[in-house]
């Protein structure tokens, strides 16, 4: 059915899309003309057969020698298709430059669950890594009856299998590859998605025999995007599509109550496309679409619209919210009659505000769904979702059974998340299935900002108890927030979308919370949790989601805060508080790494060192584990007291991802989520009133610019290749705001317990201290 | 309402039929195909459509059609593969920027701000780049790569 669904779809040669040919980026050879482009029909690659038993699945050697590897993911900008390419490259020895990495495609390559939960190499990777075993495995079997040398006396030097006594019985992979890997089967979880797992035969390498892991292979994708010949999504045009904007209301949840199609009939081609409170405009001009999504008069009904707080108002809204669903997800000992026998007790609170992806580029969707089957664009990084939501807006989904929807990705802005960028899909899938034809939808910056799915709010509020020896004898964490889920990061279902609530779909409940990851050994421990409802349940601009790491920047900027404080009130320098007690001895090698790289200098008070010109100086430290991933952060901070503004000045980071398989890629992943969670840290909070979010661009919600980077990142990797690689994406990021928090006490003498860090909350603290 | 407007786009003479106040980027993303500048905020906030108009970076996404009287240059046209435009040599060496959606921005700033005069302190890239967003967070990456294209400009 598959096979079929897609030959009808590529017949119809009416797509601008790229060669997949050879790459995973979608790359275009020469830079023309739209109207060329327009007119050169660029094929699809045949649909492949996508079973995960089968190791033609996952691997092609050609005759050439080249390899391909189908990847399920994709990259979205840290360089994890060239990590895919060195892993099958190193198993399969062959060199690097011979191996591509295909992805983008859901006919072509089968689900690893798109880029989400840094899995990218401790997931995907491993299971192609071991596809890539199974198929040296094979290959050198095939060559072993061919040159009459029994398997363990032969070796292979890129794609090259000969003899180890007689180098000149040899013979190529190209040459042994009559047919592909189709017979050749593995074992499969029997699961899609990031937990996709697959098993085989073959033994891996040794990792002491690696040639190409554990080296600085440069990103594949990076000319391309410097001289501009890769086409993101939103290049992608097909013949006849109109240009798609939405309309949203003055308030959240406001109706839809009356449209004035007339108000736009003097745009060329300009029409209205609503039903119930889903209402966008479409052009065959894009220009003409944004000047009627402007002019088009619409009444609103904003009788039950808005928020029952503000953003001014909303921790102790928070406070007093009553509780949907509460939970302990540790509970050691007995934390309350260990804190009510202590004449020692420690506590504090935390408040943490929405904040929001704010991707470079808002929303953009492009789908052509026509007679029952079609195609979506899109640069989500759940893509394969794109097809499945689809096939549910068109009414013609069946669960286990092929969907009549291809699913393209192409590059776009970062997604860090579940961001708009699964809503821009959406809308143009509705678009185009109302309209009948082909719809490029692109929201405009305010849509980007107010209307993207949310990181959640909370108060978080902790206790610890000291004996009078000075050790922790219980710790206590409560956080109290919203869900980090009412839209999931599988947005593969019509109430997981803006466009499904405004049609009426409605938004299944899930609570999804996150507990602070370390390995303190505290003999009575206890991490709990309680959600309170969304502030409107439907079609929300504050709604929640998924936002890079989710739920771990808020929760270790408590957790290692009170951490700090704790060290403080028992007297003990920070860092060796965190070593006296954590039990797993990565989490102490990366500590020691970072004290040892800043220098740290021991204290038990805060130090409240000044500058020559009398700026506040002082460093902070803090650490965290994420899925297996373990970092410690130190951060180096200046805060001008006349001001309040603080500046970091460097970061040093002791890491442990496993093994590492590219350094140099490594290291600029890391900096990326310093940067990105010290502009979180620093600058965004989400703002809203009871009509709806007044964050909506790039004043209203300022991120870090050059001024306030760092002058220097200093990181020590530790490479442990007997684990394998552990995913690198997100994991520095929580532990990156009680660092410069904690910094902010050794340098004043102060605590802040409120994100953002702003100048003016830092003055403020000053000024009362 | 929509006029004909010749612009000098990358060295040639380009007819655009358009509104005179749609922005240049639409007339460059959907009439010429460029693949450089991007849309990002369409309020001159982030960078992200940025060109160069006579050696001066501008923002694509407000500059109407009917107010283009230079010459216009974008990230399409100021180097190649073989022969990168030293910021682009850079960039790519540094692996600057991870989506790479604004990296336009950074690399077009960049190239007019060091054409003019490539002797730059460190501070004065930062304060000349300072208008400019990168969500990834690669800041440190751009810098390095930006004090590199200005040593190799300055020779």
């Amino acid at each position: 059915m598959l096979e079929e669904l897609t030959q009808l779809k590529i017949a119809r040669r009416d797509l601008l899309v790229n060669s997949l040919k050879g790459g995973g980026a979608l790359v275009l050879g020469a830079s023309l003309p739209i109207d060329a482009l327009m007119a050169a029909a660029h094929d699809f690659p045949p649909a492949r057969d996508l079973d995960p038993t089968k190791l033609s699945t996952w691997i092609a050697v050609h005759n050439d020698g080249s390899v391909t590897a189908y990847w399920g993911k994709m990259d979205m900008g840290q360089g994890v298709d060239t990590a895919i390419a060195q892993l099958v490259a190193e198993e399969l020895d062959v060199d690097i430059d011979r191996v591509n990495t295909f992805f983008g495609d859901s006919f072509v390559a089968a689900d690893q669950g798109g880029a989400s939960g840094s899995t990218g190499c401790s997931n995907s990777g491993v299971a192609l890594r071991q596809a890539a075993a199974e198929a040296r495995m094979v290959l050198v079997d095939k060559a072993a009856v061919r040159l009459g040398v029994s398997a363990d006396q032969l070796t292979v030097n890129n794609g090259i299998v000969s003899a180890k006594n007689d180098s000149s019985k040899r013979v190529s992979y190209g040459d042994l590859i009559g047919d592909e890997f189709s017979t050749v089967k593995l074992e499969w979880n029997g699961r899609y998605g990031n937990s996709l797992s697959l098993n085989g035969k073959a033994k891996l390498k040794d990792f002491s025999e690696y040639k190409v892991v554990g080296t600085s292979v440069g990103r594949k994708d990076i000319a391309g995007k410097m001289i501009p010949e890769i086409e993101f999504a939103s290049h992608v045009r097909v013949e006849g599509m109109l240009h798609g904007r939405m309309i949203r209301p003055p308030s959240a949840g406001a109706k839809l109550a009356s449209v004035d199609e007339g108000s736009i009939h003097h745009i060329r081609g300009a029409k209205v496309v609503h039903e119930k409170d889903f209402i966008g405009v479409v052009a065959e001009n894009e220009w003409d679409a944004i000047k009627a999504s402007r002019e088009l008069k619409v009444n609103w009904d904003e009788s039950d619209s808005g928020f029952p707080t503000t953003s001014e108002e909303l921790h102790d809204y928070i406070r007093q919210a009553e509780v949907e669903k509460s939970e302990n997800d540790t509970d050691i000992g007995d934390v309350d009659a260990a804190i009510s026998g202590s004449s020692h007790v420690v506590q504090a609170e935390y408040e943490w505000p929405f904040q929001t992806h704010a991707r470079m580029g808002p929303a953009l969707g492009v789908a052509d769904i026509q007679g029952g089957e079609g195609t979506v664009w899109t640069d989500s990084q759940k893509f394969y979702d794109g097809a499945i939501l689809a096939s549910k807006f068109m009414g013609v989904y069946e669960k286990d059974k092929p969907v009549p929807v291809r699913a393209i990705w192409a590059p776009g802005p970062g997604s860090y998340g579940r961001s708009d960028s699964g809503d821009g899909v959406a809308d143009a899938i509705v678009l185009s299935i109302k309209t009948a034809a082909p719809v490029r939808v692109q929201w405009m910056r305010d849509e980007g900002h107010a209307w993207d799915p949310k990181g959640p709010a909370s108060v978080i509020t902790t206790r610890g108890a000291i004996d009078n020896n000075g050790n922790v004898t219980a710790y206590d964490y409560q956080l109290k927030g919203f869900t980090r889920q009412d839209v999931s990061s599988r947005e593969n279902g019509p109430g997981e979308t803006l466009a499904g609530h405004l049609l009426g779909h409605n938004r299944p409940k899930r609570y999804t919370m996150q507990q602070p990851a370390n390995s303190y050994g505290f003999a009575n421990k206890r991490h709990g949790w309680s959600t309170v409802k969304p502030l409107r349940e439907m079609a929300s601009p504050l709604r929640t989601s998924h936002f890079r790491d989710p739920y771990g920047p808020e929760v270790h900027f408590a957790s290692e805060s009170f951490i700090d404080e704790l060290a403080y009130a028992a007297g003990v320098d920070p860092v060796a508080f965190r070593i006296k007690y954590v039990t797993d001895p990565r989490d102490s090698a990366v500590l020691k790494a970072a004290a040892e790289l800043a220098n740290w200098q021991p204290r038990t008070a805060p130090r409240k060192l000044k500058g020559a010109d009398g700026t506040l100086i002082g460093t902070g430290v803090s650490y965290a584990q994420r899925n297996n991933a373990t970092n410690a952060v130190i951060a180096e901070i200046e805060i001008n007291p006349r001001t309040g503004k603080l500046w970091v000045r460097r970061f040093f980071v002791g890491s442990d991802y496993g093994l590492i398989i590219n350094p140099f890629t490594l290291d600029r992943t890391i900096e990326g989520n310093l940067i990105q969670s010290l502009s979180r840290t620093l600058y965004e909070e989400v703002r809203f009133d009871r009509k709806t979010v007044l964050s909506r661009d790039w004043v209203s919600y300022p991120i870090l610019s050059s001024l306030d980077a760092p002058e220097e990142v200093k990181i020590t990797k530790i490479n442990r290749p007997e684990l394998g690689p552990k995913g690198a994406g997100e994991p520095v990021m929580r532990v990156v705001p009680a660092a410069i928090a904690n910094a902010v006490f050794d340098a004043t003498g102060v605590r802040i317990r409120k994100i953002p860090l702003t100048p003016e909350r830092i003055k403020a603290a000053l000024d009362m201290a | 309402m929509s006029k004909k407007f010749t612009l000098n786009i990358d060295g040639k003479s380009q007819v655009i039929e358009a509104d005179p106040d749609m922005p240049l980027l639409y007339a460059l993303m959907n009439d010429l195909g460029k693949k450089g500048p991007k849309f990002g905020c369409g309020l001159a906030q982030c960078g992200a459509c940025t060109v160069i108009q006579d050696g001066v970076a501008i923002r694509s996404c407000v500059t109407p059609v009917s107010a283009v009287t230079g010459k216009i240059r974008t990230l399409d046209s100021i180097g190649t593969k073989e022969n990168p435009h030293p910021v682009q040599k850079a960039f790519i060496e540094e692996e600057a920027g991870q989506c790479e959606y604004c990296i336009n921005g950074w690399l077009m700033t960049a190239v007019a701000f060091l054409e003019e005069n490539p002797k730059r302190t460190d501070q004065e890239i930062r304060d000349h780049l300072a208008g400019l967003q990168c969500r990834c967070g690669t800041h440190m990456a751009i810098l390095r790569a930006v004090r590199k294209a200005a040593d190799e400009m300055a020779g």
